[in-house]
């Protein structure tokens, strides 16, 4: 037995304020349960996916059509804006952000996050930021319409001149959100250096963790630079000062590096989750270890480091300076290695296992089909030369969405569906779900497949109106986007109907290994309480004999009185 | 005992013919799919669409064989290694093989390599953008006149602004639509009078961002004649979408012809579709979002056809 990284301060991390209530008036309050926390994100989150839903759309509704015919171009611009800006910051980092509370305290064996305080104050910073954004709608002159990276000097234009204006407001939204971010950094960091389960060392968390590391580390680096240019964009627009005003000697491409030093990894803090979500799922339904664990690992930070050094791979047409288009060239290609050494082993973890089909399942292969596609479309977009050709067209929107929708979105609903037991207590129902996997499936393939041509025959990107020549692939994109419209139907009501009625789910529904498995579904309000599980190899030991824990037998027998 | 070694090694045998027969379909796919991707692309109208082109047919050849292998395991697994329903039973317990995971670290490796390389060659030689210098845009722009002395190597201006295109010709008069000589290294400085916007030619495959502030200098050489669309690809706001207009790539002799002609002609206003739907916008209530005036079109000699059918 091997008890190594033991951290005495397990059991003494400041607990939870006990007794919450245990009805689900708990979901509307400020509740510092990660538990509780993380349901309130996820369920808030999907509510703006619905309303991004939406605005994507209606923009595909105006695209479906060559001219402007739906919507005055000024309405286009503001709703795809607004677009971006929802499916990022209201959908997509808080989905994220209830993961990660939902899972990562009991997967390494802890009570509860190590700021739980915080922790509420992050998830309540979700909807202040979503209302000061929304309410743009409603200002004089409409919200934001300079796109979500809100360049200069289109962004700090400010036509009406009034102080309070839509672009504005998505400022202070997004500053918002940067210190919610931070917040929730500092605390998934801290809780997963200090409170791992007694013998869980590095080399034997699971990789979802690894990955939640990763990417929170990228947080925390990156955001200050977010920050930063956000701050200076408020003073430019809104008391005249020049940092990036060329009218009066500022320099509007700066905006640019401020905006994606921080962008480009966010696009990572988005997506190795996702990695991780793949990482858990496959050996359990392959019901194989997973294939080079350490190096699977390793990876994810592989990929946080490179992803510091890539952000002017968006500024290959800026007048960036030869040398320096070479250099980032190169090193944005680089992050395809460790990429493929992940996504490799996936495939090596499926080879020769015992593959079971159902929901979560599917939408792991669907996203790692689709991210294969997705990662190959970024090495051409990474090529100079290329992307010369086709940044800023529709191809670049069709790659980003292979990746944002059809691969970080699948393997979110993947994250869904499987931990779903676990944390409601209740069986989804798997019919419903393979009706929402092939729904969402072919309807993004319709979206986003066609568009990449649209992109390299020319047609450029946030056009509210195009040369009909690009009608073809528009049309079919639209039908896409309405069947993925439908697709949230079964969704939802496999959400609402499994939990309120839904078969009870035992412990372990899936057989899966982790230290979450071991606990009751849904968990008790600490966890482990006092129990914490000692780790005594690495995860992913499917068929191999190897116990994960000492003393598993106790614990799956506890867990199955308990639950 | 010799019957089972024998068993062995066919069954070895088969995999390895199984293996390469796929590895030799993949291949010939992936071929056909490279040279099937030049037509996904607009003609090829400069010098540097067919290195762009070349570039992209070989990353298509090399992602096809990528995407086909991988999802060509990803196909046989979901074939042969499902699970009956209600078997939970494990598949092969394989930790990972550490040669393996070299294999697939170091190929990838040498292949983005390589292609970074192929790539900084083609940049090498293309060197469409020159240098960058501050420009005030409150200041009118320095004369033509003063700068090259030999006329054909004079830039041509381009002036981007919300939401028209001017080009004003060395010769001294300005167009909507964008003439240029075939087979001829054009100099342009672009220069934008208010934001950001992009000097984007699809069957040129080139594009350049142009940043209020500054001049940039760039060149291309056009190879093919035809009308070919100019759009602006970096977002200007509002009637951004409406910024476009058309290149003519004509013969030296039609461009010169062209060219005295226009200089003649009295300037009249020039291409201006963002400023009729503003004035459509104007009469039903001025209804939608807050949005900046178009400017004014500026005084052309050559107004141009926007309608005439472009290629690409
Ligand atoms: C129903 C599903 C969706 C549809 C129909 C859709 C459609 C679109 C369209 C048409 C655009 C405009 C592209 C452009 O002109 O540049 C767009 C932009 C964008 N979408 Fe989506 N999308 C969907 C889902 C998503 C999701 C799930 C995300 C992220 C999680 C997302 C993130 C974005 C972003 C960041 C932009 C860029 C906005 C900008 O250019 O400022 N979309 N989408
Ligand atoms: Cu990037
Ligand atoms: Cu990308």
């Amino acid at each position: 037995m091997t008890i190594t990284n033991y951290d005495e301060r397990v059991l003494k991390a400041s607990h939870p304020v006990p007794g919450a209530p245990n009805n689900w008036r708990r979901f509307f309050g400020f509740n510092t349960d990660a538990k509780v926390i993380g349901i309130q994100y996820i369920v808030t989150a999907l509510f703006f996916l619905l309303l991004g839903g939406l605005l994507g759309m209606l923009i595909r509704g105006e695209l479906i059509t060559p001219p402007s015919d739906l919507f005055d171009p000024s309405v286009y611009n503001g709703l795809y804006t607004m677009h971006g800006t929802v499916m990022l910051f209201l959908f997509l980092f808080p989905v994220l952000s209830g993961l990660t509370n939902l899972l990562v305290p009991p997967m390494i064996g802890a009570p509860d996050m190590a700021f739980p305080k915080l922790n509420a104050l992050a998830f309540w910073l979700v909807p202040v930021f979503s209302i000061v954004l929304l309410a743009s709608f409603f200002v004089p002159g409409g919200p934001a319409s300079s796109g979500w990276w809100s360049y200069p000097p289109v962004s700090i234009q400010n036509p009406l001149g009034h102080f309070l204006n839509g672009q504005m407001l998505w400022i202070v939204a997004i500053g918002l959100s940067g210190v919610s971010s931070i917040i929730g950094a500092l605390n998934f960091v801290t809780t997963i250096i200090q409170m791992r389960a007694p013998g869980m060392g590095f080399f034997k968390m699971p990789i979802f963790i690894w990955t939640v590391l990763a990417a929170q580390i990228l947080q925390l680096l990156g955001l200050p630079a977010l920050t930063g240019g956000a701050i200076m964009l408020f003073f430019d627009l809104n008391f005249g000062t020049s940092f990036f005003n060329p009218e009066t000697g500022g320099d509007p491409v700066l905006f640019q590096h401020f905006f994606w030093f921080y962008s480009h990894p966010a696009v990572y803090v988005m997506v190795l989750p996702v990695f991780g979500i793949f990482s858990e799922l496959f050996p359990a339904y392959s019901r194989k270890p997973l294939f080079g664990y350490k190096f699977v690992a390793v990876a994810s930070f592989g990929i946080t480091i490179l992803s510091l050094v890539v952000w002017v791979h968006h500024m290959f047409y800026t007048g960036t300076p030869m040398w320096m288009r070479n250099l980032f060239m190169f090193t944005t290609m680089l992050i395809a290695v460790p990429t493929g050494v992940k996504v490799f082993a996936w495939i090596a973890t499926l080879w020769g296992g015992n593959l079971r089909l159902n929901t979560p399942m599917l939408f792991c292969l669907g996203g790692l089909f689709n991210f294969i596609f997705g990662g190959i479309t970024g090495v051409m977009l990474a090529t100079v030369p290329i992307d010369i050709h086709v940044g800023n067209t529709y191809f670049v929107v069709a790659h980003f969405h292979y990746i944002i929708f059809n691969t970080i979105a699948f393997g979110i609903f993947a994250g869904i569906y499987h931990w779903f037991p676990k944390f409601t207590g209740r069986m989804f129902y798997e019919g419903l779900g393979k009706v929402h996997f092939a729904l969402t499936f072919i309807g993004a393939t319709l979206n986003w497949l066609p568009l990449h041509w649209a992109g390299l025959l020319g047609m450029p990107r946030r056009v509210a109106s195009y040369d009909p020549e690009f009608a073809i692939w528009n049309v079919i994109a639209s039908i896409g986007a309405f069947m993925l419209g439908v697709a949230s139907i079964p969704f939802i009501l496999n959400m609402v109907s499994s939990w309120s009625r839904g078969k009870k789910a035992p412990p372990n529904p899936w057989g899966a290994i982790g230290l979450e498995w071991l606990l009751p579904s849904p968990p008790p309000h600490e966890n482990f309480e006092d129990d914490i599980p000692t780790v005594l190899n690495e995860p992913y030991n499917y068929g191999l004999n190897k116990p994960f824990v000492f003393d598993e037998e106790f614990y799956i027998s506890k867990a199955l009185n308990d639950s | 005992m010799k019957s089972n070694l024998k068993r062995i090694i066919n069954q070895k045998l088969i995999s390895i013919v199984g293996v390469s027969l796929a590895i030799f379909i993949d291949l010939l796919l992936s071929k056909l799919m490279a040279s099937w991707s030049y037509s996904w692309l607009p003609v090829q109208a400069s010098s540097a669409a067919p290195y762009v082109d070349n570039l992209f047919a070989f990353e298509t050849g090399i992602g096809t064989f990528i995407f086909l292998g991988c999802s060509g395991v990803i196909g046989w697994v979901l074939i042969f290694n499902r699970a009956p329903k209600y078997d939970e039973s494990f598949g092969e317990p394989i930790e990972g093989n550490t040669n393996l995971e070299i294999v697939w670290t170091v190929i990838p490796l040498l292949l983005v390599i390589a292609i970074a390389i192929y790539s900084t060659n083609i940049n090498s030689t293309l060197k469409n953008l020159g240098s960058k210098s501050k420009y005030d845009p409150q200041k009118d722009l320095i004369q033509n006149s003063e700068l090259g002395q030999n006329i054909s190597d004079a830039p041509i201006d381009v002036i981007a602004r919300q939401w028209n295109w001017e080009f004003v010709y060395p010769e001294g008069f300005s167009s909507s639509e964008l003439h240029l000589p075939i087979n001829n290294k054009i100099n342009f400085r672009l220069i934008s009078k208010d934001v950001l916007h992009g000097f984007y030619i699809p069957a040129f495959r080139l594009k350049q961002d142009i940043i209020p502030g500054s001049i940039i200098e760039y060149s291309l050489t056009p190879t093919r004649a035809g009308v070919y669309r100019l759009r602006d690809s970096m977002f200007s706001g509002t009637y951004f979408s409406e910024n476009q207009t058309n290149v003519i790539v004509e013969s030296k002799d039609s461009y010169q012809n062209w060219i005295h002609k226009t200089v003649k002609k009295v300037p009249v206003n020039g291409l201006n579709q963002a400023g009729i739907l503003y004035k459509k916008r104007l009469e039903k209530g001025d209804r939608g979002w807050a949005t900046v005036p178009p400017n004014p079109p500026p005084m052309v000699n050559e107004p141009g056809d926007y309608q005439q059918p472009h290629e690409g």
